[in-house]
């Protein structure tokens, strides 16, 4: 029995291997895309004589739209602007030639992914998230999947670099020092709540992971839109800097934000769930449903991140630009989390597997 | 909503601490739903509004100034401030060692860093979340969230049994609309476009209200229009979860006075009465009395684990816990249970957790006469996963000195290269125990409470061991030692029973520390953090929002308008739109006009 689990743990690793990879390549897919579209917008921006000329009406129109709009401005928006953020016809797709490489590789490393996980789940005999290295796996594999799933509503391959470089890091970064052998799970590991509560957390990960870059997207669009506005009002110092030419092709900041914000409340929800989850685990595997152990400290601190994120938005002089940075604070903590917190922080949550 | 407008005017009038108006919502982003979209500045909005900068006010007496500061800790700025805070405030408890969830660590931090550690502990460090400033944080975020959420209350509790708001003059001008022009079939007839325009109005109520919206027709001279509002449910969830987290707060605050834990630690075979006098250590919340503790026997049978074969992966893994208890109740009842990881045992409301294990050897100790002046399995607590245990011995009465005894057991015996023993393996292969004697005082005589598990060697003399020239106890099970200098024979008893397999699998006694916790407020937390979290569901999800359909008969057209306003995030606003135009059409088509 063992040489059987054995072997179906290798070939866990060489999928794993393959689907990193495969990712990195959809990543220079994904990287040429944006290079592509930053020289499309130029050019563009080159046969439609000065530039200056649409951007005033683009962001007025950001401007005037209602933020609570969402689709709708972002629709009216974009129409002026070239992108757009609904899926649409194969028309406007057929553009972007090496965001569709970029997806379709993303889409094999996803298999690939999947079948590692599965594999590495059957020869270990149990959910694949029980030390850093499932957990890894799992949580990137969900991020991918989460990504897949809003590309078929919304178009949003522009984060693909992020994503795709995102999952090469974690995962290359986890199968590199966080591999471990399958060993029997620990005692306090072998709970109903392991499957739910890890699972419900790593879901909300993938939701904040899209929120952090669409809000990242955000400030970068912000700040193009307000070197237009400068340059359309014909100071001298717009000329000194530019931004990055495929923001042409993304929506508006607005936009930008009102999807960030959309992907943040349902990674907020699970995340409720999972402290709440969490916490009844907590009571039956050691004795009290609280104790401010590092990891819960962080859970809430996270928690408390994103409501306040959740309440900037709905206070004056916090939209936009700043509740921006609380999503990538959020997020920010998140990694830490994962990463910081389970390697180095001493407490209760002590199944990493690591030594 | 009529009253919402005059209600947002009372609101600065009375200053009745909702500065925000309806912003200081979870994410419903309310501010920018009044019913006067596109409105750069609000006439409607209380002027004590945080943006409405350079408003001169009148001199504030001392009652405007509590009102000036309540209305400050009420608004949605204050609040996410302090929500921020508290997000950073948490941060240091995950870096220095917490007294609540690791005091071992606090001691060690204090031995490490001697002269930081009284700084932080002057900045309470140690206890953040019982600290001063944390403690400030959350109570004035709960204060904050209080005054919000009343206001809030009647605000809502109006605007439910409040009709529609009239319809705006103006639909074209708000973010969703569409327009559809019938042509009126008789424009000779003198009432043709009316009716048309009154029907389509008609038609639109009903749907309307059959699509879950309440409806109102304000129907004037050139026109027909209904006015329609859903979604009262999202603001309804909005204060259902702040409710609920005071809820949580408040029942973990009180819950804290009638919960007790204990600690104990119980050797096989021995048993354990639930007083406050046989718990080693017992926590109780200050409405709990003495006599509080239900009454029960408990005696642990056997403790089962298994450790993976030596071979396997993470060969050594302990798993399988399993305290066998027996519980016997006052009334003379018995049951038996077993305290396992993951599945604590309920007895009489109490909640039994199985918190660690470790081996206890059986020792027992002769004076130089013969007579046994210590006989006791002494529980060695495990210092590393391969279970090598320290323990300690006191001797207090029978020999000429107080006696005291500290070393090591070790259950698969193994040398190091520096000769150093350490345990290869948690089981039972080769067990060993090896002891330094000490004599002397050993500081309780004078009442001064000792730790059992800590000997403090200040007041005696080492017989045997390091520098003393004088090799250390080393005992199998069932072997018998000399102690040094005459002073009697120490004893280490094998203590497997009669027809066992051979060998030492269960030649020592095991100990299972258990906790005993009882808190009865544990539902009740969890019941508001599950209100908590539907709340959020709903106020986060159900779109709250306005249509308004208008006929305007124009000549020989009627002119239909389909209009929509968000209160809050709601993306799927146009489509709404959209949809109930279409439809409202379609069904216009089926059921033909009367006339």
């Amino acid at each position: 029995m063992p040489g059987e689990a054995i072997s179906l743990d290798a070939i866990s690793i060489v999928l794993i291997w393959t689907a990193i990879t495969l990712y990195a390549l959809a990543f220079v897919a994904y990287a040429f895309d944006l290079a592509r579209r930053s020289s499309a917008a130029v050019e563009a921006q080159d046969a439609a004589g000065p530039a200056r000329v649409a951007e005033p009406a683009l962001v007025g129109a950001a401007r005037s739209a209602d933020p609570a709009g969402g689709p709708s401005s972002g629709r009216r928006v974009s129409a002026a602007d070239g992108g757009t953020v609904q899926a649409s016809g194969d028309g406007e797709r057929k553009r972007y030639v090496m965001a569709r490489i970029g997806t379709s590789l993303t889409v094999l490393a996803f298999a690939f992914h999947l079948g590692a996980t599965l594999t590495r789940g059957i020869a270990a005999g149990r959910v694949p998230w029980s030390n850093m290295y499932e957990f890894a796996m799992t949580g990137t594999l969900l991020i991918v999947a989460v990504y897949l799933v809003v590309l078929l509503r919304y178009d949003l391959r522009f984060l693909g670099t992020f994503i795709t470089g995102l999952v090469v890091l974690l995962l290359g970064g986890a199968a590199l020092t966080f591999y471990v052998e399958i060993v029997p799970l620990m005692d306090p590991l072998k709970s109903v709540w392991l499957v739910i509560h890890v699972f419900v957390a790593s879901l909300g990960t993938a939701f904040f992971a899209l929120a952090f870059a669409l809000s990242v997207m955000q400030l970068m669009q912000t700040k193009r839109e307000t070197r237009a506005l400068v340059a359309a009002a014909g100071t001298a110092e717009a000329s000194t800097r530019r931004s990055p030419g495929f923001l042409r092709t993304l929506p508006s900041a607005e936009v930008l934000e009102a999807l960030a914000y959309r992907f943040a409340i349902i990674g907020f929800i699970f995340w409720t769930f999972t402290l709440i989850a969490g916490s009844i685990w907590a009571q039956d595997a050691w004795g009290r449903y609280w104790g401010f152990d590092t990891k819960e400290v962080w859970t809430f601190v996270i928690w408390v991140l994103y409501a306040g994120y959740i309440h900037a938005r709905a206070t004056r002089g916090w939209r936009g630009t700043r509740s921006a940075w609380l999503s990538i604070i959020g997020f920010s903590a998140v990694l830490f989390n994962f990463t910081i917190v389970n390697m180095f922080f001493k407490g209760l949550h002590v199944y990493s597997g690591l030594n | 909503m009529s009253n919402s407008r005059s209600d947002a005017s009372t609101g600065s009038a009375t200053g009745n601490g909702r500065a925000t108006g309806n912003g200081r919502a979870t994410g419903n982003g309310a501010a920018t739903g009044d019913e006067r979209p596109g409105a750069e500045n609000d006439p409607l909005r209380p002027s004590d509004h945080l943006e409405s900068d350079g408003i001169t006010q009148p001199a504030l007496g001392p009652m405007g100034w509590i009102r000036w500061a309540w209305r400050q800790l009420t608004s949605m700025r204050t609040a996410l401030v302090l929500l921020l805070l508290l997000a950073i405030a948490a941060v240091p408890g995950s870096i220095v060692p917490q007294r609540s969830a690791d005091p071992n660590g606090v001691t060690q931090y204090f031995t490490d860093n001697p002269d930081l550690a009284p700084v932080l502990e002057n900045l309470q460090l140690f206890d953040v979340y019982t600290s001063a400033w944390f403690s400030a944080i959350y109570i004035l975020l709960f204060v904050s969230l209080i005054g919000c959420v009343i206001p809030r209350t009647q605000h809502h509790w109006k605007a439910l049994r409040a009709r529609p708001p009239r319809t705006p003059a103006r639909l074209a001008r708000l973010d969703a609309y569409r327009e559809e022009l019938i042509e009126v079939a008789d424009p000779g007839a003198d009432a043709g476009g009316t009716a048309i325009a009154s029907a389509e109005v008609d038609r639109a109520a009903a749907q309307l209200r059959a699509g879950g919206y309440r409806v109102q027709r304000y129907d004037s001279r050139g026109s027909f229009s209904v006015s329609a509002e859903r979604g009262y449910l999202r603001e309804t969830g909005n204060l259902v979860f702040h409710a609920a987290l005071v809820g949580v707060l408040v029942t973990v605050g009180l819950g804290g006075g009638f919960a007790y834990t204990g600690q104990r630690v119980i050797v096989e075979g021995t048993t354990f009465v639930n007083t406050l006098l046989d718990y080693s250590s017992m926590n109780r919340g200050r409405f709990v009395s003495e006599g509080a503790l239900p009454p029960y026997a408990m005696t642990l049978d056997s403790f089962d684990v298994t450790y993976q074969p030596l071979g396997t992966n993470a060969a050594g893994q302990a798993g399988d816990f399993s305290a066998n208890v027996t519980v016997r109740t006052p009334d003379g009842e018995t049951s038996e249970g077993a305290v396992r990881v993951n599945h604590p045992l309920d007895i009489a409301g109490d909640k039994i957790y199985l918190l660690g294990n470790g081996y206890a050897p059986t020792i027992v100790i002769r004076n130089a006469e013969g007579e046994v002046v210590f006989d006791e399995s002494v529980p060695f607590l495990p210092q590393d996963a391969n279970m090598t245990s320290l323990g300690v011995v006191k001797v207090p009465d029978g020999m000429p000195e107080q006696l005291g005894m500290v070393g090591f057991f070790y259950p698969t015996q193994a040398a190091l290269e520096t000769g150093a023993f350490t345990s290869r393996y948690p089981a039972l292969i080769n067990p060993s125990l090896t002891l330094n004697v000490y004599e002397g005082d050993l500081g309780i005589d004078d009442g001064t409470p000792r730790s059992v598990y800590v000997l403090d060697p200040t007041e005696m003399t080492q017989l045997t061991g390091g520098k003393t020239g004088v090799d250390s106890v080393e005992l199998a099970p069932g072997e018998t030692s000399d102690l040094p200098n005459g002073l009697g024979t120490i004893t280490f008893i094998d203590e497997t029973p009669t027809g066992a397999p051979a060998g030492y699998g269960e030649s020592v006694k095991r100990f299972a520390s258990l906790q005993v916790h009882r808190d009865a407020s544990a539902v009740w937390v969890l019941v508001f953090a599950v209100l908590a979290l539907l709340g959020l569901l709903t106020a986060l999800f159900v779109p709250r929002r306005r249509l308004w359909v208008k006929a305007t008969p124009e000549g020989p057209i009627v002119r239909v308008e389909y209009a929509g306003l968000a209160r809050g995030e709601d993306p799927a606003l146009a489509a709404a739109v959209d949809q109930f135009a279409t439809r409202h059409r379609t069904a216009g088509r089926e059921t033909p006009h009367v006339d």
